[in-house]
Protein backbone atom coordinates (compact mmCIF):
# COMPACT_ATOMS: atom_id res chain seq x y z
CA UNK A 1 0.00 0.00 0.00
CA UNK A 2 2.53 2.09 0.87
CA UNK A 3 6.21 1.63 -0.62
CA UNK A 4 9.58 3.60 -0.09
CA UNK A 5 11.65 3.71 -2.82
CA UNK A 6 15.75 3.67 -1.91
CA UNK A 7 14.69 6.93 0.30
CA UNK A 8 17.65 9.42 1.13
CA UNK A 9 17.32 12.11 3.52
CA UNK A 10 19.83 14.55 4.43
CA UNK A 11 19.60 17.89 6.36
CA UNK A 12 21.79 20.80 5.71
CA UNK A 13 23.33 19.57 2.21
CA UNK A 14 26.71 21.02 2.07
CA UNK A 15 26.84 22.63 5.00
CA UNK A 16 29.45 21.58 8.22
CA UNK A 17 25.97 20.44 10.21
CA UNK A 18 25.26 17.85 6.95
CA UNK A 19 23.21 15.32 8.73
CA UNK A 20 22.09 11.98 6.84
CA UNK A 21 18.86 11.01 8.60
CA UNK A 22 17.52 8.41 6.36
CA UNK A 23 19.91 6.44 4.42
CA UNK A 24 18.91 4.71 1.26
CA UNK A 25 16.17 3.63 2.41
CA UNK A 26 13.08 0.71 0.85
CA UNK A 27 10.51 -0.51 2.43
CA UNK A 28 6.61 -1.47 1.40
CA UNK A 29 4.14 -1.11 4.58
CA UNK A 30 1.14 -4.04 3.53
CA UNK A 31 -2.44 -3.42 4.53
CA UNK A 32 -3.41 -4.32 7.75
CA UNK A 33 0.02 -4.61 8.80
CA UNK A 34 0.72 -2.98 12.15
CA UNK A 35 4.26 -2.47 12.80
CA UNK A 36 6.47 -1.11 15.72
CA UNK A 37 9.36 0.80 15.29
CA UNK A 38 12.17 0.47 17.79
CA UNK A 39 16.25 1.85 17.57
CA UNK A 40 18.18 4.63 19.48
CA UNK A 41 18.13 7.92 19.74
CA UNK A 42 18.36 9.85 16.49
CA UNK A 43 18.27 6.19 14.62
CA UNK A 44 15.53 8.49 12.41
CA UNK A 45 12.25 6.69 13.31
CA UNK A 46 11.13 10.54 13.38
CA UNK A 47 12.26 11.29 10.18
CA UNK A 48 10.76 8.18 8.56
CA UNK A 49 7.29 9.20 10.09
CA UNK A 50 7.94 12.75 8.19
CA UNK A 51 8.75 11.44 5.12
CA UNK A 52 5.50 9.54 4.80
CA UNK A 53 3.61 12.34 5.85
CA UNK A 54 5.53 14.93 4.30
CA UNK A 55 6.31 17.52 6.50
CA UNK A 56 9.94 16.86 5.00
CA UNK A 57 10.66 16.04 1.49
CA UNK A 58 13.34 13.56 0.89
CA UNK A 59 16.57 14.36 -0.67
CA UNK A 60 16.54 11.28 -3.16
CA UNK A 61 13.82 8.59 -3.51
CA UNK A 62 10.37 8.23 -3.78
CA UNK A 63 7.02 7.54 -1.91
CA UNK A 64 4.28 5.88 -3.16
CA UNK A 65 0.72 5.82 -1.67
CA UNK A 66 -1.16 3.26 -3.36
CA UNK A 67 0.78 3.17 -6.17
CA UNK A 68 0.73 7.02 -6.26
CA UNK A 69 4.00 8.31 -6.18
CA UNK A 70 3.57 11.54 -3.81
CA UNK A 71 7.28 12.38 -3.09
CA UNK A 72 6.41 15.69 -3.70
CA UNK A 73 2.58 16.20 -2.61
CA UNK A 74 2.47 18.56 0.07
CA UNK A 75 1.84 17.06 3.77
CA UNK A 76 -2.17 19.25 3.98
CA UNK A 77 -2.96 16.82 0.86
CA UNK A 78 -1.47 13.44 1.81
CA UNK A 79 -3.30 13.88 4.93
CA UNK A 80 -6.93 12.64 3.71
CA UNK A 81 -4.98 9.04 3.71
CA UNK A 82 -2.70 9.89 6.81
CA UNK A 83 -3.64 10.04 10.68
CA UNK A 84 -0.61 10.96 12.57
CA UNK A 85 -0.47 11.66 16.38
CA UNK A 86 2.65 13.08 18.22
CA UNK A 87 4.68 12.69 20.84
CA UNK A 88 3.67 15.96 21.97
CA UNK A 89 -0.21 15.75 23.43
CA UNK A 90 -0.87 19.20 22.60
CA UNK A 91 0.08 19.16 19.15
CA UNK A 92 -2.99 17.13 18.11
CA UNK A 93 -5.57 19.20 19.28
CA UNK A 94 -6.23 23.53 19.89
CA UNK A 95 -5.93 24.06 23.10
CA UNK A 96 -8.19 27.24 22.68
CA UNK A 97 -11.25 25.83 20.93
CA UNK A 98 -13.68 23.52 22.53
CA UNK A 99 -13.71 19.69 22.42
CA UNK A 100 -17.02 19.62 19.54
CA UNK A 101 -15.26 22.27 17.94
CA UNK A 102 -11.76 20.36 17.72
CA UNK A 103 -14.09 17.07 17.21
CA UNK A 104 -15.74 18.85 14.26
CA UNK A 105 -12.91 20.00 12.38
CA UNK A 106 -11.33 16.49 12.55
CA UNK A 107 -14.67 14.94 11.79
CA UNK A 108 -14.37 15.30 8.09
CA UNK A 109 -10.54 15.60 6.10
CA UNK A 110 -10.31 18.06 3.29
CA UNK A 111 -10.87 21.45 2.59
CA UNK A 112 -13.48 22.97 5.35
CA UNK A 113 -16.22 25.20 3.06
CA UNK A 114 -19.19 27.68 5.17
CA UNK A 115 -21.36 24.65 5.94
CA UNK A 116 -22.48 24.86 9.90
CA UNK A 117 -22.08 20.81 10.34
CA UNK A 118 -21.80 21.46 13.71
CA UNK A 119 -25.70 20.38 15.00
CA UNK A 120 -27.26 18.80 17.53
CA UNK A 121 -27.25 15.27 15.36
CA UNK A 122 -23.22 15.87 15.43
CA UNK A 123 -23.20 16.45 18.40
CA UNK A 124 -24.59 13.49 19.78
CA UNK A 125 -22.47 11.38 17.49
CA UNK A 126 -19.38 13.17 19.37
CA UNK A 127 -20.61 12.03 22.66
CA UNK A 128 -21.18 8.43 21.49
CA UNK A 129 -17.58 8.22 20.31
CA UNK A 130 -16.60 10.06 23.58
CA UNK A 131 -18.06 7.32 26.18
CA UNK A 132 -15.89 4.48 25.02
CA UNK A 133 -12.94 6.36 26.53
CA UNK A 134 -14.37 6.53 29.89
CA UNK A 135 -13.18 9.71 30.79
CA UNK A 136 -16.40 11.84 31.05
CA UNK A 137 -15.30 13.86 28.38
CA UNK A 138 -18.78 13.67 27.00
CA UNK A 139 -20.20 15.75 29.13
CA UNK A 140 -17.72 18.36 28.53
CA UNK A 141 -18.23 18.88 24.79
CA UNK A 142 -17.94 22.69 25.74
CA UNK A 143 -15.11 22.84 27.37
CA UNK A 144 -11.53 24.07 26.29
CA UNK A 145 -9.16 20.75 25.07
CA UNK A 146 -6.91 22.71 27.26
CA UNK A 147 -8.01 22.26 30.16
CA UNK A 148 -7.71 18.08 29.69
CA UNK A 149 -4.77 16.23 31.40
CA UNK A 150 -2.32 15.08 28.85
CA UNK A 151 -3.99 11.87 29.54
CA UNK A 152 -6.89 13.01 27.83
CA UNK A 153 -6.30 15.03 25.65
CA UNK A 154 -4.17 12.61 23.56
CA UNK A 155 -6.86 9.96 24.48
CA UNK A 156 -9.20 12.31 22.14
CA UNK A 157 -6.02 12.58 19.60
CA UNK A 158 -6.42 9.26 19.29
CA UNK A 159 -10.06 9.68 18.78
CA UNK A 160 -10.39 12.30 16.75
CA UNK A 161 -7.56 10.24 14.23
CA UNK A 162 -9.46 7.08 14.45
CA UNK A 163 -13.02 8.37 13.62
CA UNK A 164 -11.79 9.76 10.79
CA UNK A 165 -10.58 6.11 9.43
CA UNK A 166 -7.29 6.95 7.89
CA UNK A 167 -5.65 4.59 5.96
CA UNK A 168 -2.59 4.56 7.53
CA UNK A 169 -2.12 6.05 11.19
CA UNK A 170 1.44 6.94 12.50
CA UNK A 171 2.72 7.04 16.15
CA UNK A 172 5.49 8.86 17.23
CA UNK A 173 6.42 7.90 20.73
CA UNK A 174 2.91 9.07 21.56
CA UNK A 175 2.98 7.87 25.18
CA UNK A 176 5.67 8.49 25.70
CA UNK A 177 4.79 12.20 27.30
CA UNK A 178 2.30 10.69 29.71
CA UNK A 179 2.63 9.37 32.96
CA UNK A 180 2.72 5.59 33.32
CA UNK A 181 -1.10 4.79 34.36
CA UNK A 182 -2.48 7.24 31.30
CA UNK A 183 0.23 5.77 29.30
CA UNK A 184 -1.38 2.41 29.76
CA UNK A 185 -4.66 3.79 29.00
CA UNK A 186 -3.74 5.55 25.91
CA UNK A 187 -2.01 2.16 24.46
CA UNK A 188 -4.66 -0.23 25.28
CA UNK A 189 -7.08 2.19 23.32
CA UNK A 190 -4.54 1.97 20.40
CA UNK A 191 -4.23 -1.64 20.39
CA UNK A 192 -8.14 -1.35 20.60
CA UNK A 193 -8.77 1.30 17.84
CA UNK A 194 -6.58 -0.33 15.58
CA UNK A 195 -8.03 -3.72 15.77
CA UNK A 196 -11.65 -2.68 15.75
CA UNK A 197 -11.06 -0.73 12.54
CA UNK A 198 -8.43 -2.79 11.14
CA UNK A 199 -6.19 -0.03 10.51
CA UNK A 200 -2.63 0.21 8.96
CA UNK A 201 -0.14 1.71 11.72
CA UNK A 202 3.21 2.35 12.33
CA UNK A 203 4.11 3.32 16.07
CA UNK A 204 7.41 4.12 16.91
CA UNK A 205 7.97 3.30 21.14
CA UNK A 206 10.93 3.13 23.57
CA UNK A 207 9.33 0.06 25.27
CA UNK A 208 10.97 -3.10 23.72
CA UNK A 209 8.22 -5.04 25.34
CA UNK A 210 5.44 -3.09 23.42
CA UNK A 211 7.47 -3.13 20.46
CA UNK A 212 6.94 -7.12 20.78
CA UNK A 213 4.05 -7.31 22.21
CA UNK A 214 1.74 -5.57 20.12
CA UNK A 215 1.57 -5.48 16.04
CA UNK A 216 2.19 -8.26 13.74
CA UNK A 217 5.72 -6.68 12.25
CA UNK A 218 8.72 -4.46 14.25
CA UNK A 219 11.38 -2.58 12.32
CA UNK A 220 14.53 -1.59 13.72
CA UNK A 221 16.46 1.11 12.64
CA UNK A 222 20.01 2.13 13.41
CA UNK A 223 22.06 5.11 11.60
CA UNK A 224 19.12 5.66 9.22
CA UNK A 225 18.63 2.30 8.06
CA UNK A 226 16.22 -0.47 8.68
CA UNK A 227 18.39 -3.39 9.95
CA UNK A 228 15.93 -5.81 11.14
CA UNK A 229 12.44 -6.46 9.74
CA UNK A 230 10.24 -9.34 11.20
CA UNK A 231 7.05 -10.39 10.85
CA UNK A 232 4.37 -13.14 11.85
CA UNK A 233 5.85 -16.12 13.74
CA UNK A 234 9.34 -15.23 14.16
CA UNK A 235 7.93 -11.42 15.53
CA UNK A 236 5.90 -13.56 18.11
CA UNK A 237 8.88 -15.34 19.45
CA UNK A 238 10.72 -12.55 19.80
CA UNK A 239 12.33 -11.69 23.75
CA UNK A 240 13.74 -8.68 24.34
CA UNK A 241 17.09 -10.41 25.37
CA UNK A 242 16.48 -11.69 21.75
CA UNK A 243 16.24 -8.09 20.15
CA UNK A 244 19.08 -6.95 22.20
CA UNK A 245 21.75 -10.02 21.29
CA UNK A 246 20.33 -9.69 17.36
CA UNK A 247 21.12 -5.70 17.49
CA UNK A 248 24.63 -6.64 18.78
CA UNK A 249 24.86 -8.91 16.09
CA UNK A 250 23.44 -6.79 13.58
CA UNK A 251 25.95 -3.50 14.60
CA UNK A 252 28.37 -5.28 16.89
CA UNK A 253 28.50 -1.96 18.66
CA UNK A 254 29.77 -1.63 22.22
CA UNK A 255 27.09 0.30 24.30
CA UNK A 256 27.42 0.58 28.35
CA UNK A 257 24.72 -0.92 28.85
CA UNK A 258 21.98 -2.56 26.75
CA UNK A 259 19.09 -0.39 28.61
CA UNK A 260 20.96 2.57 27.02
CA UNK A 261 20.70 0.72 23.18
CA UNK A 262 16.93 0.97 23.01
CA UNK A 263 14.78 1.78 26.38
CA UNK A 264 15.27 4.77 28.23
CA UNK B 1 -20.80 64.00 24.20
CA UNK B 2 -21.50 60.37 25.34
CA UNK B 3 -23.15 59.19 21.64
CA UNK B 4 -20.41 61.00 20.03
CA UNK B 5 -17.99 58.24 21.40
CA UNK B 6 -19.57 55.27 21.23
CA UNK B 7 -20.58 55.82 17.66
CA UNK B 8 -16.57 56.81 17.56
CA UNK B 9 -16.19 53.54 19.50
CA UNK B 10 -18.52 51.71 17.35
CA UNK B 11 -17.11 52.49 13.53
CA UNK B 12 -13.33 52.11 15.59
CA UNK B 13 -14.60 48.66 16.52
CA UNK B 14 -14.91 47.54 13.20
CA UNK B 15 -11.22 47.82 12.52
CA UNK B 16 -10.61 46.45 16.32
CA UNK B 17 -12.63 43.37 15.10
CA UNK B 18 -10.41 43.01 12.02
CA UNK B 19 -6.76 43.19 14.15
CA UNK B 20 -8.33 40.73 16.78
CA UNK B 21 -8.84 37.94 13.78
CA UNK B 22 -5.24 38.42 13.41
CA UNK B 23 -3.43 38.92 16.52
CA UNK B 24 -5.99 36.58 18.25
CA UNK B 25 -7.44 34.21 16.27
CA UNK B 26 -4.69 33.90 13.67
CA UNK B 27 -1.70 34.80 15.69
CA UNK B 28 -0.48 36.89 12.60
CA UNK B 29 0.42 39.98 13.97
CA UNK B 30 -0.45 42.10 10.45
CA UNK B 31 0.44 45.66 10.09
CA UNK B 32 -1.22 45.91 6.62
CA UNK B 33 -3.96 47.41 8.83
CA UNK B 34 -2.11 50.81 8.70
CA UNK B 35 -2.36 50.97 5.06
CA UNK B 36 -5.68 49.59 4.40
CA UNK B 37 -7.56 51.48 6.48
CA UNK B 38 -7.26 54.61 4.78
CA UNK B 39 -7.02 52.74 1.75
CA UNK B 40 -10.64 51.67 2.90
CA UNK B 41 -11.55 55.72 3.47
CA UNK B 42 -9.64 56.80 0.23
CA UNK B 43 -11.58 54.36 -1.90
CA UNK B 44 -15.04 54.81 -0.30
CA UNK B 45 -14.61 58.55 -0.65
CA UNK B 46 -13.84 58.59 -4.38
CA UNK B 47 -16.55 56.36 -5.84
CA UNK B 48 -19.07 58.36 -3.91
CA UNK B 49 -17.35 61.91 -5.43
CA UNK B 50 -17.17 59.72 -8.76
CA UNK B 51 -20.55 59.20 -8.90
CA UNK B 52 -20.26 55.17 -8.10
CA UNK B 53 -23.15 55.80 -5.29
CA UNK B 54 -22.30 54.39 -1.63
CA UNK B 55 -23.05 50.94 -1.29
CA UNK B 56 -21.04 49.87 -4.47
CA UNK B 57 -18.41 52.40 -2.61
CA UNK B 58 -18.39 50.14 0.72
CA UNK B 59 -18.59 46.98 -0.89
CA UNK B 60 -15.10 48.28 -3.13
CA UNK B 61 -13.73 49.43 -0.08
CA UNK B 62 -14.36 45.93 1.60
CA UNK B 63 -12.90 44.37 -1.76
CA UNK B 64 -9.69 46.60 -1.45
CA UNK B 65 -8.55 45.93 2.39
CA UNK B 66 -9.37 42.35 1.42
CA UNK B 67 -6.95 42.50 -1.43
CA UNK B 68 -4.36 44.26 0.30
CA UNK B 69 -4.77 41.26 3.44
CA UNK B 70 -4.52 39.14 0.77
CA UNK B 71 -1.11 40.08 -0.79
CA UNK B 72 0.47 40.38 3.15
CA UNK B 73 -0.31 36.78 3.55
CA UNK B 74 0.93 35.73 0.09
CA UNK B 75 4.13 37.44 0.08
CA UNK B 76 4.36 35.73 3.74
CA UNK B 77 3.24 32.48 1.75
CA UNK B 78 5.28 32.62 -0.96
CA UNK B 79 8.47 34.25 0.49
CA UNK B 80 8.48 32.94 3.04
CA UNK B 81 8.71 36.60 4.55
CA UNK B 82 8.48 36.90 8.93
CA UNK B 83 4.45 38.07 8.65
CA UNK B 84 5.29 40.89 10.37
CA UNK B 85 7.97 42.26 7.60
CA UNK B 86 5.28 40.92 5.09
CA UNK B 87 2.73 44.03 6.43
CA UNK B 88 5.12 46.50 6.76
CA UNK B 89 6.15 45.53 3.18
CA UNK B 90 2.15 46.04 1.88
CA UNK B 91 1.61 49.13 4.27
CA UNK B 92 4.46 50.67 3.03
CA UNK B 93 3.71 50.20 -0.82
CA UNK B 94 -0.05 51.26 0.13
CA UNK B 95 1.08 54.55 1.17
CA UNK B 96 1.45 55.54 -2.24
CA UNK B 97 -1.37 53.46 -3.49
CA UNK B 98 -3.89 55.38 -1.12
CA UNK B 99 -2.38 58.72 -2.63
CA UNK B 100 -3.02 57.63 -6.24
CA UNK B 101 -6.53 56.28 -5.16
CA UNK B 102 -6.91 60.11 -4.10
CA UNK B 103 -5.85 61.35 -7.43
CA UNK B 104 -2.68 62.30 -6.68
CA UNK B 105 -3.95 64.47 -3.66
CA UNK B 106 -2.77 63.41 0.70
CA UNK B 107 -6.72 64.10 1.47
CA UNK B 108 -9.84 64.46 -0.16
CA UNK B 109 -13.13 65.63 1.23
CA UNK B 110 -16.44 64.47 1.36
CA UNK B 111 -18.36 67.78 1.45
CA UNK B 112 -21.93 68.62 -0.12
CA UNK B 113 -22.67 64.87 -1.33
CA UNK B 114 -24.45 62.00 -0.23
CA UNK B 115 -23.10 59.30 2.37
CA UNK B 116 -24.39 56.57 4.22
CA UNK B 117 -24.16 58.97 7.52
CA UNK B 118 -25.48 62.26 5.76
CA UNK B 119 -28.56 59.66 4.46
CA UNK B 120 -29.10 57.78 7.48
CA UNK B 121 -29.24 61.56 9.43
CA UNK B 122 -31.88 62.84 7.02
CA UNK B 123 -33.56 59.83 7.44
CA UNK B 124 -33.82 60.19 11.31
CA UNK B 125 -36.26 63.46 10.33
CA UNK B 126 -36.18 65.27 13.48
CA UNK B 127 -34.40 63.02 15.84
CA UNK B 128 -31.19 64.56 17.28
CA UNK B 129 -28.74 63.27 14.85
CA UNK B 130 -26.54 61.91 17.33
CA UNK B 131 -29.00 59.44 18.62
CA UNK B 132 -29.76 58.62 14.82
CA UNK B 133 -26.29 57.75 14.36
CA UNK B 134 -25.95 56.13 16.97
CA UNK B 135 -28.71 53.98 16.84
CA UNK B 136 -27.77 52.96 13.22
CA UNK B 137 -24.50 52.11 13.96
CA UNK B 138 -25.41 50.03 16.38
CA UNK B 139 -27.26 48.47 14.02
CA UNK B 140 -24.24 48.08 11.48
CA UNK B 141 -21.59 47.23 13.79
CA UNK B 142 -24.03 44.81 15.24
CA UNK B 143 -24.71 43.61 12.22
CA UNK B 144 -21.18 42.89 11.08
CA UNK B 145 -20.29 41.56 14.60
CA UNK B 146 -23.42 38.72 14.12
CA UNK B 147 -21.95 37.91 10.43
CA UNK B 148 -18.85 37.20 12.33
CA UNK B 149 -19.89 34.81 15.02
CA UNK B 150 -21.90 33.02 12.04
CA UNK B 151 -18.38 32.55 9.90
CA UNK B 152 -16.78 31.75 12.87
CA UNK B 153 -19.71 28.77 13.48
CA UNK B 154 -19.04 27.30 9.43
CA UNK B 155 -16.39 24.33 9.24
CA UNK B 156 -14.30 26.93 7.83
CA UNK B 157 -14.34 29.55 10.80
CA UNK B 158 -13.69 26.81 13.39
CA UNK B 159 -10.27 25.74 11.37
CA UNK B 160 -9.93 29.38 11.12
CA UNK B 161 -10.23 29.37 14.98
CA UNK B 162 -7.47 26.55 15.28
CA UNK B 163 -4.99 28.05 13.10
CA UNK B 164 -3.33 30.34 15.36
CA UNK B 165 -3.58 27.70 18.37
CA UNK B 166 -2.41 25.05 16.65
CA UNK B 167 -1.16 25.07 12.75
CA UNK B 168 -0.32 21.60 12.06
CA UNK B 169 -3.39 20.36 13.52
CA UNK B 170 -5.17 22.38 10.67
CA UNK B 171 -2.46 20.20 8.26
CA UNK B 172 -3.13 17.15 9.53
CA UNK B 173 -6.89 17.37 8.81
CA UNK B 174 -5.95 18.16 5.23
CA UNK B 175 -6.48 21.93 5.26
CA UNK B 176 -3.79 23.89 3.13
CA UNK B 177 -2.82 26.78 6.04
CA UNK B 178 -1.93 29.22 3.58
CA UNK B 179 -5.37 29.10 1.90
CA UNK B 180 -6.75 29.76 5.57
CA UNK B 181 -3.74 33.13 6.12
CA UNK B 182 -5.23 34.53 3.23
CA UNK B 183 -9.14 34.32 4.14
CA UNK B 184 -7.95 35.19 7.55
CA UNK B 185 -6.17 38.63 6.89
CA UNK B 186 -8.06 39.08 3.82
CA UNK B 187 -11.22 39.51 6.16
CA UNK B 188 -9.27 41.22 8.90
CA UNK B 189 -8.50 43.44 6.40
CA UNK B 190 -10.89 43.81 4.50
CA UNK B 191 -13.02 44.79 8.24
CA UNK B 192 -10.52 47.55 8.87
CA UNK B 193 -10.82 49.13 5.23
CA UNK B 194 -15.21 49.11 6.05
CA UNK B 195 -14.32 50.85 9.26
CA UNK B 196 -11.97 53.89 7.42
CA UNK B 197 -14.46 54.16 4.99
CA UNK B 198 -17.32 54.56 7.58
CA UNK B 199 -14.46 56.83 9.29
CA UNK B 200 -14.44 59.08 6.08
CA UNK B 201 -17.83 59.47 5.67
CA UNK B 202 -17.96 60.41 9.50
CA UNK B 203 -15.81 63.14 9.70
CA UNK B 204 -16.53 64.21 5.95
CA UNK B 205 -12.91 63.21 4.36
CA UNK B 206 -10.47 61.25 3.68
CA UNK B 207 -6.51 61.46 4.48
CA UNK B 208 -3.82 59.34 3.19
CA UNK B 209 -2.35 59.05 6.70
CA UNK B 210 -5.21 58.15 8.58
CA UNK B 211 -4.25 55.04 9.51
CA UNK B 212 -0.68 55.57 11.13
CA UNK B 213 -0.71 53.66 14.03
CA UNK B 214 -4.02 52.52 14.09
CA UNK B 215 -3.05 49.05 14.29
CA UNK B 216 -1.81 49.59 18.03
CA UNK B 217 -5.38 51.41 18.77
CA UNK B 218 -6.84 48.36 17.50
CA UNK B 219 -4.40 46.14 19.68
CA UNK B 220 -4.97 48.42 22.49
CA UNK B 221 -8.87 47.96 22.05
CA UNK B 222 -8.75 43.83 21.84
CA UNK B 223 -6.79 43.89 25.19
CA UNK B 224 -8.59 46.74 27.20
CA UNK B 225 -11.98 44.28 26.02
CA UNK B 226 -10.28 41.30 27.07
CA UNK B 227 -10.29 42.66 30.75
CA UNK B 228 -13.80 43.43 31.02
CA UNK B 229 -14.90 39.06 31.17
CA UNK B 230 -13.99 35.84 30.05
CA UNK B 231 -15.44 33.44 27.53
CA UNK B 232 -14.57 30.68 24.73
CA UNK B 233 -17.38 31.65 23.22
CA UNK B 234 -16.97 33.46 20.05
CA UNK B 235 -19.81 35.64 20.09
CA UNK B 236 -18.68 37.00 23.13
CA UNK B 237 -15.33 37.54 22.17
CA UNK B 238 -16.51 39.68 19.38
CA UNK B 239 -18.82 41.35 22.22
CA UNK B 240 -15.58 42.09 24.02
CA UNK B 241 -13.62 43.78 21.60
CA UNK B 242 -17.03 46.02 20.59
CA UNK B 243 -16.71 46.54 24.06
CA UNK B 244 -12.83 47.35 24.10
CA UNK B 245 -12.99 49.64 21.13
CA UNK B 246 -15.73 51.85 22.99
CA UNK B 247 -13.48 52.24 26.15
CA UNK B 248 -10.73 52.77 24.25
CA UNK B 249 -12.34 55.78 22.59
CA UNK B 250 -13.77 56.80 26.00
CA UNK B 251 -10.19 56.73 27.25
CA UNK B 252 -8.90 58.89 24.78
CA UNK B 253 -11.38 61.02 25.09
CA UNK B 254 -10.93 62.04 28.75
CA UNK B 255 -7.29 62.15 27.67
CA UNK B 256 -7.91 64.63 25.47
CA UNK B 257 -10.45 66.64 27.47
CA UNK B 258 -8.98 66.50 30.82
CA UNK B 259 -5.50 66.10 29.39
CA UNK B 260 -5.28 69.62 28.70
CA UNK B 261 -4.77 70.39 32.04
CA UNK B 262 -1.59 68.62 32.67
CA UNK B 263 -0.17 69.78 29.24
CA UNK B 264 -1.42 66.77 27.01
CA UNK B 265 -1.61 67.76 23.67
CA UNK B 266 -3.49 65.50 21.24
CA UNK B 267 -0.14 64.18 19.57
CA UNK B 268 0.35 62.94 23.11
CA UNK B 269 -2.16 60.35 22.55
CA UNK B 270 -0.23 57.89 20.58
CA UNK B 271 2.26 58.42 23.37
CA UNK B 272 -0.54 57.19 25.64
CA UNK B 273 -2.11 54.45 23.45
CA UNK B 274 1.35 52.55 23.49
CA UNK B 275 1.51 52.90 27.55
CA UNK B 276 -1.80 51.29 27.58
CA UNK B 277 -0.51 48.51 25.60
CA UNK B 278 2.44 47.96 27.64
CA UNK B 279 -0.04 48.18 30.76
CA UNK B 280 -2.41 45.83 29.72
CA UNK B 281 0.50 43.19 28.70
CA UNK B 282 2.04 43.75 32.34
CA UNK B 283 -1.23 42.95 33.81
CA UNK B 284 -1.65 40.17 31.44
CA UNK B 285 1.08 38.26 32.13
CA UNK B 286 1.07 38.84 36.02
CA UNK B 287 -2.72 36.93 35.86
CA UNK B 288 -1.41 34.42 33.62
CA UNK B 289 1.77 33.82 36.23
CA UNK B 290 -0.76 33.58 39.09
CA UNK B 291 -1.76 29.83 39.38
CA UNK B 292 -4.73 28.92 38.57
CA UNK B 293 -7.42 26.70 39.88
CA UNK B 294 -6.43 23.28 38.15
CA UNK B 295 -9.51 22.16 36.59
CA UNK B 296 -9.52 18.48 36.02
CA UNK B 297 -11.74 16.34 35.63
CA UNK B 298 -15.44 16.41 35.64
CA UNK B 299 -15.35 20.27 36.42
CA UNK B 300 -18.09 22.17 33.87
CA UNK B 301 -17.32 26.01 33.68
CA UNK B 302 -15.95 27.32 30.41
CA UNK B 303 -12.38 28.96 30.55
N1 LIG C 1 14.82 19.21 10.90
C1 LIG C 1 16.05 18.67 11.10
N2 LIG C 1 17.15 19.37 10.78
C2 LIG C 1 18.37 18.85 10.95
N3 LIG C 1 18.60 17.61 11.43
C3 LIG C 1 17.54 16.86 11.77
C4 LIG C 1 16.21 17.35 11.63
N4 LIG C 1 15.35 16.39 12.04
C5 LIG C 1 16.11 15.35 12.43
N5 LIG C 1 17.43 15.62 12.26
C6 LIG C 1 18.53 14.71 12.55
O1 LIG C 1 18.26 13.48 11.94
C7 LIG C 1 18.67 12.41 12.78
C8 LIG C 1 17.51 11.48 13.03
O2 LIG C 1 16.55 12.15 13.85
P1 LIG C 1 15.17 11.54 14.25
O3 LIG C 1 14.41 12.61 14.92
O4 LIG C 1 14.55 10.93 13.06
O5 LIG C 1 15.59 10.41 15.28
P2 LIG C 1 14.65 9.46 16.14
O6 LIG C 1 15.01 8.08 15.74
O7 LIG C 1 13.26 9.85 16.03
O8 LIG C 1 15.22 9.75 17.59
P3 LIG C 1 14.46 9.87 18.99
O9 LIG C 1 14.35 8.48 19.51
O10 LIG C 1 15.37 10.69 19.81
O11 LIG C 1 13.14 10.52 18.75
C9 LIG C 1 19.24 13.03 14.04
O12 LIG C 1 20.63 13.07 13.92
C10 LIG C 1 18.68 14.41 14.03
O13 LIG C 1 19.54 15.31 14.64
MG1 LIG D 1 11.79 10.70 17.37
Amino acid sequence: MIKLENMTMVFNPGTVNENTAIRNLSMTVNKGDFITVIGSNGAGKTTLLNLISGSVFPTEGKIRIQEKDVSRTPEYQRASFIGRIFQDPTMGTAGKLSLEDNMNICYKKGFKGLKISLNAKRRKIFQQALEPLKMGLESRLKDNVGLLSGGQRQALTLLMTVLSHPELLLLDEHTAALDPRNAEIVLELTRQFISEYQLTAMMITHNMKHAIEMGNRLLMMDGGEIIFDVRGEEKQNLTVEKLVKKFHELRSKEFATDEDLLAR
Amino acid sequence: MVEGILVDGLIFALMAMGVFITFRILDFPDLTVDGSFATGAAVVTMSITGGLGIFPGLLLAFLSGAAAGTVTAVIHNRLKVPNLLAGILTMTMLYSINIRVLGGRANVALLRVDTLISRVINLGGSVPREITLLLFMIIFTGSIKLLLDLFFHTDMGITLGAMGNNEQMVISQGVNPRTMKVLGVGLSNGLVALSGAMLAQYQGFADANLGVGIVVQGLAAVMLGEFLFRSNKIGMLTLQVIFGAILYKALMFFGRYYGYYINLTPSDLKLLTGLLVIASLVIAKSRKNKPVNSSKRGGGTNA
